[in-house]
């Protein structure tokens, strides 16, 4: 079994390996019929591993030893156990998808191959991330997918949007790993050792250290270590106010949007807490900054959506608000429900950007949907699947977002942690926005009239089967994995995995009332999440299918409100005003007046001077006639004699 | 520990001889000679390095491979060699650079071929000279002899303002190293006639002569380094160098100064260390923030790496003053990190510079296009340069932020800002370089490398990552001599 676990991150990157390096060799049909073969292999062996561990095998060990310093010991190892498990099945099942899927969505693009070994690689860093046993190497997992992403947004490395995009997702990413790289540190100090177990086993042990970082303001050493973990989630999870790098994502290939900035790796954040869960629950204070960070994100982001008209945008826009879901999942101390929104969002999220992605082949790289429309009659299979996905989105009782997203709306609602109200009007009011933006997206694409010119709906046509085919399977789990909520969430899946206070029982108080799935469902009829979205999916079709005039007169109404939401709130201008050009002025003062002028212009050249000027002063003295230095010397002497005669 | 063959003499001078043999070629009509001869001389030298590697022993922090004869009996003067877990290392990554510089100048360099292929091989034998000196006479001299070639390849095939470049750079390195010269002949005085580093290590000297012998040694070394405020001659000395010279500046020379506060600073004024700790600490970080802000807004590639050096070696003198095993492994390993990521980064550079005889920001764009391949490489190059776990880069970033976060966290705090500006200073540059549309008629006609150039990238990118996948090699060699060297320093001398 456990050259098993070695094969689940190896093969991919094998995979990269030989569509990376030797692509060019290989050609691109084998390129990818060897990482698609090798990411099939990875997702096997992660099935067999997760029966394995269905039935109680569970491990944790170590690979080698990656580096020893002073008396502590850094180990490259892994643990598998039920949280990883599912992680891992959900990665290599996505990542399997995409890969197929991009044979079709990338057949004439030049960067074939790279694009094969990107994909392969960022395969293997987020098993990495998910399948590590230390803080080191989920840190390796954690910037390795950074990287993959940085790549990947500016794979099509000629357009200027591209390589901005990945420069600032590089480097807001960074921003959150710096607040994460910080935590580790003081886990590292306090605790002595980066190995998960040891951690969690020692955690309690520290509950009431505390650490005065300004003097005479003690802070409880674990929630200082919790909140800066959480700055680094903040940042690959993408939530405000570090989720700007998500939206502009978007200007990578969409195969990626789906299985990175939507499936994967922007949940890295999610499971990263939910495998701390011992360290957060010791801190109220930490919960508490996820369940508002989370809440801001989950509403203010939704309402982005909204207003956008790219078609890849408004998906962006509903993984940050669905990020924000999660989070406040986290905050509500509702681990699980957490990781099963995390694993049913993977699967609709994703039929809806490949989805998406199939649009926009059909549309020849036309993203705007005021463009579209009609759409179904010539895509059936994209145009069910994408409804299918929808209707998880929203949260429909029988699809799977429905049972994940309500669980967590109960959750919170059961939380008695400080913050939880706040955090509970957003998610509820997010209900009805989620299902408005989903269904408009689907109404202006799909339905009505057909907007696009006329050369462009001459060539419409359904995408080939490496696309839909992805679809379809994608679009399996996303109605059926919803049923899974009773051992996952409500039962006792994660039992020993996830670590929850007593006094945090929201999750226990939902699985007290929880009556099965279909229970919970007809439950669901008499509840406000139903209706709310019922209602939302209702004005969305009565927006953008019937009368179709009132969205461009409320845009019109209420301009101040729509200008907001559609610069998304001003945040970028900010930044790129306040950080970017910031650092750059204070860069160049440092620059021309630190080193230039004043080190270098006054002390170094400076001396120099000096040293020139007093020399040539003295040199006036060397005039080579006799009588000078006669005369020189006879003052001399008159000096000299008087000091020794008085 | 001595074997009785005199491998470390061997691994000093067979360089210099073969540097001789180089000059001896004479004009450039005889240029293939000289570059043959030189590349048998430096992969001779690197090839009788290995067995250093090979029979050291890891778990004494004694002097290995020792060699004393007398050199000047009436002041008791000896040429007394030998090598422990932190002069061992830097030995081999003066050695592993030899031949990398010798392979990056073979067909770039067409005047005057012996004299600069010669002179990168004498350097490479007295640079190992300054590594193994255990005479306090010997070292000096071998550090003093070691600005001399550099001076000279940089004042004869450096660009269009060499000459105040090097001059720069020799006046500055040479003030430091006067004080050093000083504070050598007081430690004579005081210890009774004995110019051996090692008896320095064990005198007891009081507190205001320790302190005044720890600003002498402080000065030397900060210099080479360099260190905030004394750093603004290496950006200069860069920039006017040619390729060969930045790599071995970059990758070898400041580690010279490194090297110096483990051999003397430390454990010879460990009272005055500890008491100046703070500012040595505060001078570090700010060479992390101040210059990585610098940094961001350089024009010229070669002055913006030359600024993310002084960044780095920020953190190499912050870990030295922690006294911890972090933080000063941590600085042993960003120093080795940084000979083969700064090393590669100068390469990248010179590939381009070799192309388009420009090193401005501005004059690239849209490289890619033309360069996949060099590309790739570049690009791993500046994910290291930015601390990319995985590859060497991280590593001693990583252990100097756990070490010092044991001291205070603000200081960790502060270091890790390095995340952020590196990541920002090198990516910037890279998207100006390599990205985008291809620029201008000059980038459309760029051809990718040669195979030269790809043996030479190739080489680097696997040490950059072997080591950042797997540095347990590195610090197991030092362990047992940082151990020591900490306990040493935890003790008084007053």
């Amino acid at each position: 079994m456990q050259k098993l676990y070695l094969l689940v991150p190896l093969a991919p990157l094998l995979g990269a390996i030989i569509a990376g390096l030797f692509g060019r060799y290989v050609g691109p049909t084998w390129s990818h019929r060897a990482t698609i073969l090798l990411v099939f292999v990875s997702f096997l062996a992660s099935v067999r591993i997760f029966f394995d561990v269905m039935e109680g095998n569970t491990f944790n060990g170590t690979v080698y030893t990656w580096l020893i310093t002073g008396d502590t010991r850094f180990e490259v190892g892994f643990l598998i156990d039920q949280l990883s498990a599912i992680m891992m099945i959900v990665v290599s099942f996505v990542s399997l998808m995409v890969h197929i899927y991009t044979i079709g969505y990338m057949h004439d693009d030049p960067g074939y191959q790279r694009f094969f070994s990107y994909i392969s690689l960022f395969t293997f860093s987020m098993m990495m991330l998910v399948m590590s046993n230390n803080f080191v190497q989920l840190f390796f997992g954690w910037e390795a997918v950074g990287l993959v992403s940085y790549l990947l947004i500016g794979f099509w490395y000629t357009r200027p949007t591209a390589i901005y995009a990945n420069m600032k997702a590089f480097l807001v990413n960074r921003v959150g790993d710096f607040g994460f790289l910080l935590g580790i540190a003081m886990i590292l100090m306090y605790f002595g050792t980066l190995d998960y177990a040891s951690v969690f086993a020692q955690s309690s042990d520290f509950a009431n250290e505390k650490i005065e970082l300004f003097p005479g303001i003690p802070w409880y050493v674990i929630s200082v270590i919790c909140i800066l973990l959480f700055i680094g989630a903040m940042g690959k999870s993408a939530q405000f106010p570090l989720h700007v790098w998500l939206p502009d994502s978007m200007e990578g290939p969409t195969p990626i949007s789906a299985l990175i900035h939507a499936a994967t790796m922007v949940t890295a954040g999610i499971f990263m807490v939910a495998r701390m869960s011992p360290l957060f629950e010791l801190s109220e204070t930490a919960l508490t900054a996820v369940l508002i960070i989370g809440g801001i994100t989950t509403l203010f982001m939704a309402l982005v959506a909204v207003v956008q008209n790219d078609i890849k945008r408004v998906v962006a826009f509903s993984t940050l608000s669905q990020l924000g879901y999660m989070t406040v999942a986290l905050g509500a101390s509702a681990y699980s429900a957490a990781i099963f929104h995390l694993m049913t969002h993977a699967f609709f999220k994703a039929v809806l950007f490949l989805g998406a992605g199939s649009v926009i082949i059909a549309m020849h790289h036309e993203q705007d949907m005021q463009k579209m429309g009609g759409l179904k009659r010539y895509m059936p299979i994209t145009y069910a699947t994408m409804f299918i996905a929808a209707l998880a989105s929203a949260g429909v009782p029988g699809f799977s977002g429905f049972f994940s997203k309500d669980a967590i709306i109960e959750a919170v609602h059961f939380s008695s942690i400080p913050g939880a109200g706040f955090a509970y009007f957003c998610v509820l009011t997010t209900v009805f926005v989620t299902a408005l933006y989903t269904f408009r997206l689907i109404f202006m694409t799909f339905h009505g009239q057909e907007r696009m010119d006329k050369h462009t709906k001459e060539h419409l046509h359904e995408s080939p089967w490496v696309v839909t085919v992805p679809l379809v399977i994608l679009a399996v789990p996303t109605i059926a994995a919803g049923w899974l909520i009773d051992p996952v969430v409500v039962g006792d899946y994660f039992k020993n995995v996830i670590y929850v206070d007593t006094n945090h029982d929201a999750i226990k108080q939902l699985s007290t009332e929880f009556t099965g799935v279909i229970g919970m469902m007809s439950h669901a009829l008499s509840t406000a999440p139903f209706w709310l979205s019922l209602i939302g999916i209702f004005t969305a079709w009565y927006l953008y299918c019937i009368q179709t005039a009132i969205p461009e007169k409320i845009k019109n109404h209420f301009g101040i409100i729509y200008n907001l939401l559609d610069r998304k709130y001003f945040i970028d201008e900010f930044y790129s005003w306040f950080f970017a050009s910031g650092a750059r002025n204070l860069g160049t003062v440092l620059w021309k007046y630190g080193d230039v002028k004043i080190i270098d212009g006054f002390f170094v050249n400076g001396t120099a001077k000096v040293v020139a000027l007093s020399a040539s002063i003295v040199r006036r003295y060397q005039t080579g006639y006799i009588y000078h230095y006669a005369f020189t010397m006879i003052v001399g002497i008159v000096v000299i004699l008087t000091f020794w005669l008085y | 520990m001595s074997s009785g063959f005199p491998l470390l003499s061997l691994i000093i001078w067979l360089p210099i001889v073969f540097g001789v043999a180089v000059f001896a070629t004479g004009s450039d009509r005889n240029a293939a000679l000289a570059r043959w001869i030189a590349l048998v001389g430096s992969l001779l030298g690197f090839l009788i390095a290995i067995p250093l590697g090979n029979g050291f022993d890891t778990t004494t922090s004694a002097m290995q491979f020792t060699e004393s004869y007398p050199w000047f009996e009436r002041f008791n003067v000896n040429y007394h060699i030998g090598i422990d877990g932190i002069s061992m290392p830097l030995i081999l990554l003066n050695c592993f650079f030899t031949p990398i510089v010798v392979m990056a100048g073979w067909e770039v360099i067409k005047e005057r071929v012996s004299q600069y292929m010669g002179a990168f091989l004498v350097m490479s034998g007295i640079v190992n000279g300054v590594f193994a000196s255990l005479d306090a006479v010997l070292f000096y001299v071998f550090w003093e002899a070691s600005l001399i070639p550099m001076f000279l390849i940089i004042g004869i095939w450096g660009g269009p303002n060499r000459v105040y470049a090097a001059i720069k750079f020799f006046l500055y390195t040479l003030l430091g190293s006067l004080l050093m010269l000083v504070a050598l002949i007081y430690l004579y005085q005081t210890s009774g006639g004995s110019f051996s580093i090692l008896d320095y290590h064990q005198l007891p000297i009081p507190f205001t002569p320790q302190i005044l012998i720890f600003i002498a040694f402080f000065l030397a070394f900060a210099v080479k380094v360099p260190m905030w405020p004394v750093h603004t001659w290496l950006p200069d000395a860069h920039v006017e160098a040619p390729t060969g010279g930045s790599v071995i500046l970059a990758a070898i020379l400041l580690k010279l100064g490194g090297y110096g506060f483990l051999r003397f600073a430390l454990p010879i004024t460990p009272d005055a260390s500890h008491y100046l700790a703070s500012t040595v600490i505060a001078l570090s970080l700010i060479a992390v923030v101040y210059i990585g802000l610098i940094a961001l807004m350089q024009a010229d590639m070669k002055k913006l790496i030359a600024y993310s050096s002084v960044a780095h070696m920020g953190f190499v003198t912050l870990g030295f003053f922690l006294f911890n095993a972090y933080g000063i492994e941590g600085a042993m390993v960003q120093m080795i990190s940084h000979g083969f990521i700064s090393g590669a980064m100068f390469l990248c550079v010179g590939v381009l510079y070799d192309r388009l005889h420009s090193r401005q920001i501005a004059d690239y764009g849209g490289v890619v296009n033309k360069m996949p391949v060099f590309a790739a490489f570049f690009m791993l190059f500046a994910m290291a340069n930015a601390g990319l776990p995985g590859t060497s880069g991280f590593v001693g970033e990583f252990m100097v932020i756990m070490g010092s976060i044991k001291i205070s966290f603000w200081y960790a705090f502060l270091a890790a800002t390095t995340l952020i500006t590196g990541a920002a200073y090198t990516l910037w540059m890279y998207k100006r370089v390599i990205f985008g549309a291809v620029a201008s008629p000059a980038v459309e006609g760029l051809e990718d490398i040669s195979k030269r150039e790809f043996a030479i990238l190739t080489i680097l990118a696997i040490f950059v990552l072997w080591f950042g996948l797997y540095p347990y090699p590195l610090t197991d060699v030092m362990h047992a001599s940082v151990d020591h060297l900490l306990n040493h320093v935890s003790n008084s001398k007053l």
